[in-house]
């Protein structure tokens, strides 16, 4: 049992995500979680202000309880299968961490310094956290879809339009990476 | 009944986000860094074997629950908005360490947090939503 309790290793998280996309199609769904953030903006009322979101919600539930899912194997994860939050990072990603002034570099999943109750109430802390979630959700659905939809469906079904937005997505994470974080941190 | 398979499955796939660490801030900082091969190992093995399902889904050798020929829907080819958006979501998803699917796992984790960064998405989705038409032409 104790293999489940470690940090599960590429080859086997890789091969997982396969089966799950897998599944997803025999279900007869689709491998994509972006669109949910759609259904969550029709169930809020948005199909009222904009025909973009007048979707049959009866066609898209099962992408609610998806997400739901996930959510659940997150809770189920962090409270029963993750004893030790630490990440076996490179040595220089903590160093790194360390000069932008992120104290505990891998010491838990979510630096601190951004995802804690302190940082939120923030006004500085808010705003990344709520611009942060802008960028994916708007980036995402100009995109035509995420990670799951573009960079794994989309490249293993080998469509080009999915490689471009995939490069899109390494610009921008590079961007924030390598110019942006320094400066804001 | 036919959503609690989706429900069960959403709850593997957020416990193998969770255990890969592929919700760690510091995972997806390191990716970007090219410091570690993790995330790309796990990208690349999933696009690998999914790419051999493609081939048996087209061929129609694996059909659907319901016997049906599955479909890999094509995406829209239009370079200039897969390009700008995935842009716009790199930036988004190098800054808060998730993207959309890890978002719903990370509420497990850090739930304050990380529900500003899932309601800014909901937000930014909205918004295109509302723009959509003057974007896309």
């Amino acid at each position: 049992m104790d293999f489940i309790l470690q940090p599960w290793p590429w080859y086997v998280a890789g091969p997982l995500i396969a089966l799950v996309l897998f599944l997803m199609f025999y279900f007869g769904k689709k491998f994509g979680v972006s669109t949910t953030l759609e259904t969550f903006c029709t169930l809020s009322g948005a199909n009222k202000l904009s025909n973009y979101f007048k979707n049959d919600l009866k066609t898209q539930k099962w992408r609610l309880f998806f997400a739901a899912g996930i959510f659940l194997g997150g809770v189920i994860a962090a409270n029963f299968l993750t004893p030790n939050q630490s990440v076996n990072l490179n040595p220089d990603t903590v160093l790194e961490m360390a000069s932008l002034g992120f104290a505990d570099g891998g010491k838990t999943f979510l630096p601190k310094e951004i995802f804690s109750l302190e940082a939120l109430l923030s006004v500085k802390g808010f705003l990344i956290l709520i611009g942060a979630g802008f960028l994916i959700g708007f980036g995402s659905r100009y995109a035509g879809g995420c990670t799951s939809g573009h960079s794994i469906t989309g490249l293993s079904s080998l469509q080009i339009p999915s490689l471009i937005a995939t490069i899109g997505f390494f610009v921008g994470g590079l961007i924030m990476t390598w110019f942006l974080i320094p400066l804001i941190f | 009944m036919k959503n609690i398979k989706l429900l069960i499955l959403g709850i593997l796939f957020g416990i193998v986000l969770s255990k890969a660490e592929i919700i760690s801030w510091y995972r997806i900082y390191e990716m970007f860094k090219f410091q570690s091969f993790h995330m790309y190992g796990i990208i690349g093995s999933a696009v690998v074997i999914s790419f051999f399902l493609m081939q048996l889904f087209k061929k129609g050798i694996i059909k659907d629950e319901a016997g049906n020929k599955i479909k890999i829907e094509e995406k829209e080819k239009d370079f200039k908005r897969t390009f700008f958006g995935g842009t716009i979501f790199g930036l988004g998803w190098a800054l808060s360490g998730a993207c959309a699917a890890p978002l719903f796992a990370l509420l497990g984790y850090s739930f304050l947090p990380a529900f500003i960064v899932l309601i800014g998405a909901i937000l930014g989705a909205f918004v295109f939503g509302l723009v959509s038409k003057k974007l896309l032409n």
